[in-house]
């Protein structure tokens, strides 16, 4: 795939189609690949990558990126693409100034899975079939694919690349089968004090890094309310323990409709907080209440907190539990 | 800190009886910010207002609190008094510790408690208010009626009287309305037709006055002052310039058979028709549906006899676009579809008859020409029973279709039609059936009496219970007297049913593009039920006629003058003041996104490519929001939608309601 990526990427740039390629280069180790620009077919040839440790979604860079003279490639797995639609609805990205190449996606990596399967020192893995072979620096070893995707693949959501002006392979389905809910649902069935007790330790390892609201394609404000000096909370000591936790219950409100559940937030995390159960509750809860919605699935959709109709339920249902 | 004065309202007993409003002045003088605090029996009195004035001056004070009745009340009064001891008006809150405070505690301890809460918010709501200006806009110096009914009619009449250039949109392809159907009016018996036309032949001949008759309103943008009205004349293939109306085309025509909408289908029109004789414009119409060569590309005979050339079988609609600075709704009534009401045999029986049917029995341009008759044998009827009450003052109705409201009318066209029958015909015995007979109204229940003692009209309380036709083609109506408190059968030639009044169910789509609300009886919403009863919530936007609520023809025409009094108040002036409390947007904030622009229910908020460049930055040219004020209503529906916090209401800051908040929870 990554030869087939480079040829096509390669052509476009040396007919003039696009100026520049969004893609991902190797970073430190094999498995921290890292979104890079290259400008020339020399540059991609020297470090252009596309293996299965590439997770990390480039749709945001596009904010920026569409803004210069010229078109930018930008290769985009399903689940980015769902993210690129979002950001086009809210007119953050120039379409005219992107030329998407769509790829299909059998999941990715966690080199921290990978590491807790049993293969310490990677120095590379590819997927065959329903196992990984990892190369480390002790050998190969072989490992059940299952056991190494990064959680959002897991419970992967849809195979198919829903904006693109090429696809790359063929175009997979929506999976409606995916099982991303169950997690949400076992956090609902504790009662509020297990809840309480389970969000309070999994937030008291946040050590605001800001890595997931950096990453995070529908945090694309022009100022965060977190920096902005007027709001009365950026830059200032906590006064209370809970008050680092409010960050993210106040960060989830703020993409609440607007999250394609891309699970950003949870793979960049250093401290392994799942924040993505945060975004799907609401999810969750909007499709619930107010009929299946994904963000995303298309350029323009109204999501439905923003949006009003006559079938909306009344908030008193919503209290009782809904009706939906 | 701002230098803050509170005054508490005694309001008469209507606060100070529930709330102690010494301990509430006493307690708030204890606020940080505030350095002098007061107590009247009248804040609102001109003694009230001077304390005010004469404590802005003496203690320099820089925002003051009012804690009295709601904002909706005195806000007004308040900002005028503080502006003329030299604050901005805007400078001043007012607690409203009467409608949401006293009037709805009994406890005096936990009233004054939440007086002073609320007191504080209002401190903490001042500390934060900036001082705001009014904008103005210009005022387009033309209005729009909806409906050529009396009402719209009237009000159209009275705003060209006062010089501006008025546009009547009528759906129909004459004007006049309901009034044209109907014989005699009530409750002087005058001639409907005599006193309508005139009035109907003012509005052709005025030249202020435009009528857009077989015309609809499409499309409603902009606001009070600057409305811009899309209006789609509606193809009638005949060129209302050349057209005479001498009548040719309409006798030629081969189509005879189109149930005439004037006589409610009691009789047929030709496809080529004109409404009836005094109609305004008095031009011929096609009737698309029904004309062979519009249908059938065949015939044509009407263009051949048309001696003005007007006939046009290839007429496109068009779509009229024009600028209004008010714009009046009198869109009207219709009576309700009583195809629910079976007992009462409507659909067995040609001789069972809706008012307005019976009203084009009487009239002389009507299917009988104004004899009275029955429809199914021609014969006149000798003994004919009303039924009041046909789908009015129905609650939990079964029928599906009855109506909870009053329509109004029905008692005294009924007692009008019991009248003209018994007089033209002094052998009819006339019966009516009542819930209960409603006559308020100048010299109307005087005309009732005269019904009942006079004419020898039998009144009998008590509803129909059943009609049913009969193999000697009577009908047997079973009643109940209640008075009486027996059964009653009366053998009748002729039913007549009172049907309930309904607004217009077409001006539903209207209202939603005026931004004018409705009721869930779809009549339009006034501002204030009684002392703004001709303007609708949305500024610029007026009511007339029955649209608003039931009402008889002198009603109607004093709410039409009325409307067209605001109308023309309104146009006189060159500048519209705004509201200064309108949503704003920090473009440095903003990104764009539009979640504004689709909340705003009223087309505020468009978006424009702006240059942020700064010359270290390079080029950097963002898509932002930009707020029209003139058009912000200040909902604020947009500070709750926008992600970024860039959008914010003036007057209603996020950062006040929070200070509010904060003050309460503390």
């Amino acid at each position: 795939m990554q030869n087939t990526m480079m040829k096509r990427a390669s052509e476009l740039l040396a007919d003039g189609t696009v100026s520049r390629v969004l893609g991902w280069k190797n970073g430190e180790f094999v498995y921290d690949p890292t979104p890079a620009v290259f400008k020339s077919v020399e540059a991609l040839e020297e470090s252009f990558v596309y293996h299965d440790f590439c997770g990390s979604n480039l749709s945001k860079y596009l904010i920026q990126l569409s803004k210069l003279e010229g078109k930018t490639l930008v290769f985009l797995k399903p689940c980015d693409s769902y993210s690129m639609n979002q950001l086009l609805t809210e007119h953050r990205v120039h379409r005219e100034n992107v030329y998407i190449v769509g790829i299909p996606c059998d999941g990715k990596l966690d080199p921290d899975a990978v590491r807790a399967s049993g293969a310490d020192g990677i120095l590379g893995a590819s997927v065959e079939g329903d196992s990984v072979k990892v190369d480390t620096m002790y050998g190969e070893v072989t490992l059940d694919q299952a056991d190494c995707l990064l959680e959002r693949c897991k419970t992967c959501k849809s195979h198919k690349v829903v904006v693109f002006d090429e696809m790359l392979g063929e175009n997979g389905d929506v999976n409606p089968e995916s099982a991303r809910f169950d997690e949400v649902e076992k956090l609902e069935a504790m009662t509020p004090d297990e809840r309480f007790t389970f969000w309070r330790g999994e937030l008291s390892r946040c050590i605001r890094c800001n890595a997931c609201r950096n990453i995070c394609p529908a945090c694309s404000c022009e100022q965060c309310v977190f920096d902005s000096p007027t709001s009365g909370v950026s830059q200032k000591a906590a006064a209370a323990s809970f008050e680092e936790n409010m960050f993210h219950i106040i960060r989830a409100f703020h993409v609440a409709g607007r999250c394609t559940d891309c699970g950003e937030c949870s793979r960049v995390c250093p401290q392994h907080i799942p924040l993505h159960l945060l975004n799907r509750k609401f999810i969750k809860d909007i499709n619930t209440y107010y009929g299946e919605y994904q963000a995303g699935v298309e350029e323009g959709s109204r999501a439905p907190l923003v949006n009003f109709t006559k079938d909306d339920c009344e908030p008193n249902i919503i209290y009782k539990g809904g009706s939906k | 800190m701002r230098r803050i004065g509170v005054f508490v309202c005694h309001c008469g007993t209507n606060i100070a009886a529930t709330v102690d409003v010494k301990t509430v002045a006493e307690t708030l003088g204890k606020e940080p910010a505030v350095v002098f605090s007061t107590d009247y029996p009248y804040m609102c009195s001109e003694a009230g207002q001077n304390i005010i004035k004469d404590a802005i001056k003496e203690h320099k004070l820089e925002g003051v609190v009012v804690c009295s009745c709601s904002p909706r009340m005195h806000e007004a009064t308040f900002r005028k008094t503080v502006a003329a001891a030299g604050l901005n008006p805007y400078m001043l809150e007012v607690a409203n510790i009467r409608e949401q405070c006293s009037w709805i505690h009994k406890d005096i301890a936990e009233a004054t408690a939440k007086a002073i809460v609320l007191g504080r918010a209002a401190i903490a709501k001042v500390q934060l208010n900036a001082p705001l200006t009014a904008g103005e806009s210009p005022v387009t110096k033309r209005a729009l009626v909806i409906g050529g009914g009396i009402a719209g009619i009237q009000t159209a009449l009275d705003i060209a009287e006062a010089g501006y250039p008025v546009d009547i949109v009528e759906k129909e392809p004459t004007i006049g309305g309901k009034m044209t159907q109907i014989d005699k009016t009530f409750p002087t018996l005058d001639c409907s037709s005599c006193i309508l036309t005139p009035k109907m032949v003012e509005c052709a001949q005025n030249e202020n006055i435009t009528i857009y008759s077989y015309s609809e309103v499409e499309e409603v943008t902009g606001f009070v002052g600057n409305f811009s009205v899309k209006i789609r004349r509606k193809a009638r293939y005949v060129d209302e310039d050349k057209c005479t109306g001498c009548g040719a085309c309409t006798e030629k025509c081969p189509v005879k058979n189109v149930p005439d909408a004037y006589n409610l289908g009691l009789s047929n029109r030709h496809a080529a028709y004109i409404p009836f004789a005094q109609a305004i414009p008095n031009v011929a119409v096609l009737d698309a549906e029904h004309c062979i060569k519009l249908t059938k590309g065949k015939c044509g005979l009407c263009s051949k006899v048309c001696s003005a050339g007007a006939i046009d079988y290839e007429q496109k609609e068009t779509i009229v676009e024009q600028q209004y600075g008010a714009i009046v709704a009198a869109t009207g009534y219709n009576p309700i579809n009583i195809d629910g009401y079976d007992e009462f045999a409507y659909s067995q029986s040609k001789d069972v008859l809706t008012s307005l049917e019976f009203e084009r029995i009487l009239k002389a341009d009507g299917p009988t020409e104004g004899h009275l008759q029955r429809l199914s044998d021609g014969k006149q009827p000798k003994t004919i029973v009303f039924v009041q009450c046909v789908g009015s003052r129905e609650s939990g109705s079964t029928h599906g279709c009855g109506k909870e409201y009053c329509s109004k009318i029905c008692c005294m066209y009924t007692a009008k039609h019991a009248i003209l029958c018994r007089e033209k015909y002094p052998d009819t015995d006339v019966y009516v059936f009542y819930i209960d007979v409603r006559t308020p109204g100048k010299n109307y229940d005087e005309f009732y009496r005269r019904a009942v003692e006079q004419y020898g009209v039998h009144y009998i309380k008590g509803m129909v219970g059943k009609v049913a036709p009969q193999a000697d083609s009577t009908l047997d109506v079973q009643a109940s007297d209640l008075i009486a408190n027996e059964q009653l059968h009366v053998k009748a030639d002729m039913v007549v049913l009172a049907a309930a009044i309904e607004a217009d169910k077409t001006a539903r789509p209207l209202a939603t593009m005026l931004t004018a609300s409705m009721d869930t009886n779809d009549f339009f919403t006034e501002a204030h039920a009684k002392l703004r009863p001709v303007e609708s919530p949305t500024a610029g936007v007026f009511l007339s006629g029955v649209c608003q609520g039931p009402k008889d023809i002198p009603e109607t025409v004093a709410q039409a003058g009325a409307a067209a009094s605001k109308v023309i108040g309104l146009l006189a002036k060159d500048k519209l003041t705004g509201n200064p409390c309108v949503a704003h947007s920090n473009e440095l904030k903003c990104n764009g996104c539009s979640s504004c622009a689709n909340v705003c229910p009223y087309g505020a908020i468009t978006y424009e490519e702006k240059d942020f460049s700064r010359r270290r930055d390079g080029s950097m040219i963002r898509r932002v929001t930009s707020v029209n004020e003139a058009v912000c209503q200040g909902c604020g529906a947009c500070t709750v939608a926008c992600p970024s916090g860039a959008m914010d209401l003036k007057g209603f800051a996020t950062s006040q309601i929070m200070a509010e908040v904060d003050a309460i929870c503390k």
